[in-house]
């Protein structure tokens, strides 16, 4: 910033100016690593909660470090609900949708971004538009059609619905349309290659980092998905949302418990989270740019 | 195609019979290949969205034209009866009017925090990926632990925040029982959960402003509230357009948490204080009474295109005011 050559007079007007920046500067620190707090604090008031007892919650001051008790409360959490079920689904549910919206992404994005047919604007432009279309409104006749097609109560009906993504496919037509070297795919066809055997051997290589950013995010949000699984699942066949809010409902002054519900199936994607955070905020922000 | 088959060695050029015929071939395959296959690539989604997501959205129109009850196999055309009932049912009404509040209490701090959150972060600091993954954290933590985790916070009696409030002489304050209350109290949970998420998108955008222009803007003495308001929103407008826009659209469809803010009641409180559209529709599908909820996603579907409407125009025109 510095080496923009100074106009006549300058330096003191510099000088001046870089230690008004340090104050600001500061400032901007203080301000950040508040919001930082705020942001990590309810998470970590979460854990204290659910290590400690009911009766510690009613002292004044409020406890402020964890206590022992975690183990013993999240006993008590998996005696009460089928915790480990709704662990086992959520896993499979997210997995899997994750893997699909992965590969139909790719497979839709590598179409839009590199092969040239009929129609691709309308239909790209298509794709965009649904993403704002509010799909849960639809909500009463998907679950009409789940009823018919006796999925009620399955992991088929949180599965199948969510196997594509508007979003997913924007993602991967911006990331391969300019990830994905035109030359690379002529060298293949050149060789021989049919357009499944470019997608296979050629794009998917070059895909792979955005795909896996694309892959957490879709987990993630899988894993948090609430409504939906709410109105077709039973509380007997659980995901972890559906078993959480259960707990929270069944156990309404019993906070540590519910807390311990939370922490327990909150806390592994934040630990995912903030290994991985790097990669998947760039991925977000790389998604934004061009909406 | 037996028919058709003795066409083909007729055509091929007499001098090389085979390999031109396997040419031939070669090259049919090809074009199908290059001619089907983006559409093939193309087709899941296409499918898969319109099969679940919309021809639902379509189907829920003709619902709402009906008595339609889970229940019962005949559902008698009424045409717009439900609509009808539902301009004078005062629960609808009151949870317009709630949905809208906590939209406005929730949505407009949120992106002024974020946009200025975004401007803090858009230069060179230290620890910017910690600064941004702790920003990020409560978007990766999900609805109902978030609600779980700030009903604790909020509890009247032995809530962290109430505990807080006391040292300036504010007495246990019940959340979940005043209207104001409890839209406040709603609206921080989304707010937590977004605010950071919306800053990243923002950021985004920022980056891509020229630097020359800060530099230049610098050097011609403006402040930091100078240049945000002269350089960077007039230059992020299409963004802070979409994040608008997107905002609104979730706004109008909070369902999660007012459901479980009041521990699971599907009329959003005792006296429906917090009640939203969205959990308006879930209570009447849980009465079964799926013509009349279908009803309710129509008109939400009205209020989402106005409002969301308004706020374009709204956010194109502000263009004006400030550059």
């Amino acid at each position: 910033m510095s080496a923009a050559p100074p106009a006549p007079g300058a330096p003191t007007r510099a000088g001046t100016g870089r230690r008004r920046l340090d104050g600001a500067r500061r400032l901007t620190y203080l301000t950040l690593l508040a919001v930082a707090f705020f942001s990590a604090l309810p998470l970590y008031y979460s854990v204290v909660v659910a290590s400690r007892d009911n009766a510690a919650l009613a002292e004044v001051p409020p406890p402020l470090l964890p206590g022992g008790n975690f183990f013993a409360n999240v006993a008590r959490v998996f005696d009460t609900v089928p915790f480990a079920l709704a662990i086992t689904n959520s896993v499979i549910v997210a997995g899997s949708i994750a893997l699909a919206v992965m590969f139909f992404s790719t497979l839709a994005g590598f179409a839009f971004a590199k092969l040239r047919f009929r129609g691709r604007n309308a239909l790209l432009l298509l794709t965009v538009a649904t993403m704002t279309v509010p799909t849960q409104l639809g909500i009463i006749p998907l679950y009409m059609l789940m009823v018919k097609l006796e999925w009620t109560g399955t992991l088929y009906a949180l599965i199948v619905p969510a196997l594509v993504s508007a979003f997913g496919v924007f993602f991967m037509t911006q990331y391969l349309s300019r990830a994905l070297p035109t030359e690379l795919l002529e060298a293949g066809r050149v060789d021989g290659c049919t357009t499944w055997g470019l997608f296979w051997h050629v794009v998917i290589p070059v895909a792979r980092p955005a795909a896996a950013v694309l892959g957490m995010l879709t987990f993630m949000s899988a894993w948090n998905d609430y409504f939906w699984p709410l109105v077709v699942l039973t509380p007997e066949n659980p995901t972890v949302q559906v078993a959480l809010s259960t707990l929270a409902a069944g156990y309404v002054n019993d906070y540590v418990l519910g807390l311990a519900g939370t922490a327990l199936g909150t806390l592994p994607l934040v630990v995912v989270f903030s290994l991985l955070g790097k990669q998947i905020i760039g991925g977000i922000m790389q998604g934004a740019v061009k909406g | 195609m037996a028919t058709r088959a003795p066409d083909r060695p007729a055509a091929a050029p007499p001098g090389r019979p085979v390999r031109a015929r396997r040419g031939v071939r070669r090259h049919l395959v090809h074009q199908l290949d290059t001619k089907a296959s983006p559409y093939a690539y193309v087709a899941p989604f296409f499918l898969l969205f319109s099969a679940f997501g919309l021809f639902p959205l379509a189907y829920t129109a003709w619902v709402s034209l009906h008595e339609w009850t889970l229940l019962e196999d005949e559902h008698a055309f009424i045409g717009l009866e439900n609509f009808r009932t539902l301009l004078a049912d005062d629960y609808f009404w009151n949870a317009a009017f709630n949905t809208l509040s906590i939209g406005v209490l929730s949505t407009v701090p949120q992106l002024l925090l974020a946009i200025w959150l975004a401007h803090l972060l858009n230069r060179p600091l230290r620890a910017q990926t910690f600064l941004r993954v702790t920003l990020l954290l409560p978007n990766v933590t999900s609805v109902v632990a978030v609600v779980v985790i700030f009903s604790q916070l909020f509890g009247r009696d032995f809530g962290m925040i109430n505990w807080m409030l006391s040292w300036f002489g504010v007495g246990g304050v019940a959340w979940n029982e005043g209207v104001a209350s409890s839209h406040a109290a709603i609206s921080i949970m989304i707010m937590w959960r977004w605010t950071g998420y919306n800053a990243l998108i923002f950021l985004a955008a920022m980056q891509a402003v020229p630097r020359e222009l800060y530099e230049a803007a610098t050097l011609d003495g403006a402040s930091g509230l100078t240049q945000l308001r002269k350089i960077t929103i007039p230059m992020i407008r299409p963004t802070i357009v979409f994040v608008v826009i997107t905002s609104t659209i979730g706004a109008m469809q909070v369902m999660a948490e007012p459901l479980l803010f009041g521990s699971y009641m599907v009329t959003g409180g005792v006296d429906r204080q917090y009640q939203t559209l969205a959990l308006f529709i879930y209570e009447n599908f849980t009465r079964l009474d799926f013509g009349y909820a279908s009803a309710i996603s129509w008109m939400m579907f009205l209020f989402i295109i106005v409002i969301a409407g308004v706020n374009y125009l709204l956010t194109r025109r502000a263009k004006g005011s400030l550059t």
